[in-house]
């Protein structure tokens, strides 16, 4: 580092695609990609410059170190060295069978198979779509701190759309599956479940009745639901929302903030899971950081700018969508562990109320809490009887009261479906999770009264 | 836009010139840059200086498609590229309407769409008015605060060859500045914060209007303050231009070729029926000069242009690229779209904007007695199903009583499906706003629309 910086660093990626897409009856297309490059970062004082490039050749390489220096304007002359320390290879995913080493021709085939299962499930499937992805992106880090790191995460995803036609229009269905893990997933997934189930949502939403308005109790299905928590406290969490005072939740640690059955996680080494690594983009060792317990608030989501404005320790949460993007601090995995709940009480101990079986996305406004999240398979609750379909909308409700609305939390965790997390235009793989539970009023979307 | 003769072509051709007998090729290059400045309490918090470039190519032999790309332009890397495509090609399926588009004789709409004076412009300039933007926001209210302050350009080239006489290249640039604000109120158990934005688009920075942007950003934050959850109810809404442009972006995917010729397009056999009020009239015209996203050619190399989608109230025709208007027996409308240069090209509205009425957003308003306006919405890509057409959004906006505006409301919602929607239009505004978004805004009144609250 030839300037008066204080930190600089360089964030290098490789990574390799193959995806390939069915519908309307057909392999449409395969596509691979390659993507490498390299962008630097380097902080004077409260500012940070940050430049990239796709050329890995050293003169590339001093350019945009040059380029983010000057962005950074931090003048000054001098040369400082830095000992690097290679950080101990940290894998939490073990993968058996490399993407680019399986053949094309099975990666097509699993999407003719959810076809086939989808259109099998009923004359009123009309189209299908599949796509399946995997990539293998190879990255490596190195600071002024002597930080010195690199990953290597495999990524298989699987996702099928199935539309559905009766005499009150169309409808739509939907299933994905994402791991951190290579082809040998599909040793224990079958694809064929998947497209039924996408199948089954479709044909069932067709006698759907308007959805209901109004407040009302709401209970969603274990493995269904994390992005409420993603959206109705995790990125309310995040140590940049805080900082400057946009968060709901700054200043509220110790406090209780979350019904006392409430134990949120947020955890980037469970094996497998969309939002695992090894490190996080600036090469910091992932961990797992207990965010609520039994309701209380404990602590924020860290990167490494933020932890050292307040002189702690960061928590491997500083990730970026590519070399071409400044990290920040993001969610990994984020769910809320088991209460003391079985699931069937939940539901028959609801008078009346609303079932979410599956989740859409969400969105939030941090600085007043208030977020929303769709729900793509919804039901209706009578006299604690799970009853009829109702369609899609919109559930919106205060994170802060949201949170404290939980009264019922089920015994049967499990983990959601692959998301895919924006923020500031940035895209980033996340997990979420949740056993069945309660919130005694949200607001529900329909057009009922 | 093919006086620019430029480098991108010369490579885009030398891949096409490889093509063997039988063989479709086309390629799409492109080389491009962005600025990113972020201000917060008047000092740089980030400064992004970017480069890229990459190539796309496609291959289509026997009815099959494959496509590969990479994000460089090393000679090594495109050969790697070009061999991949092939090898794609072998895996997909048969299809008698996959094809490259072919030069249709529609004349290009000239357009000056490369701003010197951006290009010239600047460094310290432009953090100064990013810094500018900053101060003007915090200034016009003391309950405001700014989140972030923002000054960003990008500039970029593209090239597009095909074996089937396509060859297109040119160049763009523009810019923006845009600032998040925070209004606080009250303290302890009571304090209470609400966000606001604004933002101004340019081909140069000279073309900013700072203080709308400070003014907007402000007055979105403030307006609501001791905001309260609404009783549910059925009303007219007023949409706020930015909300209605986002509502158009809905609509505009349900006007898909591809979506209709797949069966995905709830209008999908409406072709001359009243999908819409009388009076409403859509358009996409990315030959407008004024829109954000005005272009000269589409993403398959062919002229933009402009075409009528809603005519009076009557759907008149669908978007096309020239896949899906093969399928349909139709030809290419110019809305081939594409996202950079590591996807195919895709189908979509690219400039679309209702015809604007003749009254304000106050008028509108003043003939509203039980309403609402929509301020924002929350949610768009979670609760509206373009497929079903159910349609229901987060929403934050102020109560209008006997034609004036009256209370703010947030956490609730607003339903109802997309075909009423349309239907239930009862007057555009005059408020015609370009956004940087592919769809223009203006205020826009609908009845019957369900607010869902307490």
């Amino acid at each position: 580092m030839r300037t008066g910086a204080e930190f600089a660093e360089v964030y290098a990626e490789d990574k390799s695609s193959t995806s390939a897409a069915l519908d309307d009856g057909r392999i449409e297309q395969v596509t691979s990609g390659r993507d490498r490059g390299a962008g630097i970062r380097v902080v004077a004082g409260e500012t940070t410059g940050f430049a990239f490039t796709s050329d890995l050749t050293e003169r590339g390489l001093a350019t945009a170190a040059d380029a983010a220096a000057a962005a950074a304007s931090s003048g000054g002359g001098g040369v400082r060295t830095v000992a690097l320390t290679k950080s101990a290879p940290h894998r939490p995913n073990d993968v058996v069978h490399a993407p680019d080493a399986i053949a094309k021709a099975r990666k097509v085939e699993l999407l003719q198979r959810m076809n086939e299962a989808a259109r099998a499930s009923g004359p009123e499937i009309v189209q299908v779509s599949a796509g399946y992805g995997d990539s293998r992106k190879r990255t490596l880090v190195a600071n002024t701190e002597g930080v010195l790191a690199d990953d290597e995460i495999v990524r298989t995803l699987l996702r099928v759309s199935v539309v559905a036609d009766g005499d009150s229009g169309m409808q739509t269905g939907y299933q994905s599956m994402g791991h951190t893990v290579g082809f040998e997933i599909f040793d224990t997934v079958d694809v064929e479940v998947l497209a039924r189930d996408a199948a089954r949502q479709a044909i069932t939403k067709l006698r759907a009745r308007p959805a209901p308005s109004g407040s009302v109790p709401v209970v969603i299905k274990n493995g269904s639901g994390g992005v409420l928590f993603h959206e109705a406290c995790g990125h309310g969490l995040e140590a940049d929302h805080i900082q400057k005072e946009a968060s709901v939740y700054a200043g509220k640690v110790g406090q209780l903030v979350a019904s006392p059955m409430v134990t949120l996680v947020d955890d980037g080494t469970m094996p497998g899971e969309w939002g695992t690594l090894g490190f996080d983009d600036e090469g910091h060792v992932t961990q797992r950081n207990v965010l609520i317990e039994d309701g209380i608030l404990t602590d924020y989501m860290w990167d490494y700018l933020r932890a050292r404005k307040e002189g702690r320790p960061q928590s491997g949460n500083g990730r970026r969508q590519s070399y071409q993007h400044l990290p920040m601090v993001r969610m990994t995995n984020t769910f809320v562990l088991d209460g003391p709940d079985d699931p069937d009480d939940i539901i028959s101990s609801t008078p009346n109320g609303v079932y979410v079986a599956k989740l859409g996305g969400g969105s939030v406004n941090t600085a007043t809490g208030d977020f929303v999240f769709g729900m793509t398979e919804a039901y209706l609750i009578e006299n604690g009887e799970i009853t009829e379909p109702l369609r899609e909308g919109n559930l919106i409700g205060n994170g802060p009261q949201v949170l404290k609305d939980i009264d019922m939390l089920g015994n049967d965790f499990a983990m959601g479906n692959p998301g895919t997390c924006g923020k500031d235009g940035q895209g980033v793989p996340v997990g979420d999770g949740q056993p069945t539970l309660r919130v005694t009023a949200m607001t529900i979307g329909g057009t009922a009264a | 836009m093919s006086a620019f003769e430029s480098e991108l072509q010369v490579l885009a051709d030398r891949v096409v010139a490889q093509a063997a007998g039988g063989e479709a090729i086309e390629a799409y290059v492109t080389r491009g840059g962005e600025t990113e400045i972020r201000v917060y309490q008047g000092a740089v918090e980030h400064f992004v200086a970017a480069q890229s470039e990459g190539i796309g190519i496609r291959v289509i032999s026997d009815g099959r498609t494959g496509f590969a790309y990479a994000g460089t332009l090393d000679e090594s890397a495109i050969a790697e590229v070009l061999a991949e495509a092939r090898d794609n090609q072998q895996f997909g399926e048969p299809d008698e309407f996959a094809g490259l588009a072919q030069p249709d004789g529609v004349e290009v709409t000239a357009q000056s769409l490369w701003n010197e004076e951006l290009a010239d412009y600047p460094t310290d300039d432009k953090i100064d008015l990013a810094k500018q933007l900053e101060k003007l926001a915090s200034g016009v209210d003391p309950r405001v605060r700014v989140d972030d302050a923002n000054y960003v350009d990008a500039h970029g080239e593209s090239a597009v060859a095909s074996t089937t006489g396509i060859r297109m290249s040119g160049r763009e640039n523009g810019c923006y500045v845009s600032v998040s604000t925070l209004a606080d109120e009250g303290s302890g158990d009571d304090a209470e914060t609400q966000t606001g934005f604004g933002f101004s688009v340019g081909r140069s920075p000279h073309e900013f209007d700072l203080d709308k942007a400070a003014q907007d950003a402000s007055d979105r934050a403030t307006r609501l303050l001791g905001a309260t959850k609404p009783p549910s109810k059925r009303l007219t809404v007023v949409l706020d231009p930015f909300v209605t442009a986002q509502f158009l972006g809905v609509i505009s995917s349900t006007l898909n070729g591809e979506a209709v010729v797949k069966g995905r397009s709830l209008f999908r056999d409406r072709l001359g029926d009243d999908v819409a009020a009388a009076g409403v009239t859509l358009i996409d015209d990315p030959t407008n000069m004024q829109a954000y996203t005005a272009t000269d050619v589409d993403g398959e190399g062919l002229a933009a242009r402009r075409n009528v989608l809603i005519e009076d109230g009557v759907l008149r025709q669908f978007v096309h690229n020239s896949y899906s208007a093969r399928r349909a027996g139709t030809v290419s409308t110019g809305n081939a779209t594409r996202g950079g240069f590591a996807g195919t090209p895709g189908v979509g509205c690219l400039a679309l904007s209702l015809e604007p009425g003749t009254r304000g957003q106050a008028e509108l308003i003043a003939d509203v007695d039980d309403g609402l306006l929509v301020q924002s919405m929350q949610g768009l890509h979670s609760g509206v199903n373009p497929i079903s057409g159910d349609f229901s959004t987060g929403a934050a906006g102020l109560l209008i009583t006997n034609g004036e505006v009256g209370a703010p409301v947030r956490e609730f919602t607003i339903a109802s499906t997309l075909q009423r929607m349309l239907l239930d239009i009862v007057e555009i505004g005059a408020d015609i706003d370009w956004l940087p978004m592919r769809a223009a805004g203006m205020s826009l009144v609908i009845r019957d629309v369900t607010m869902s609250g307490a």
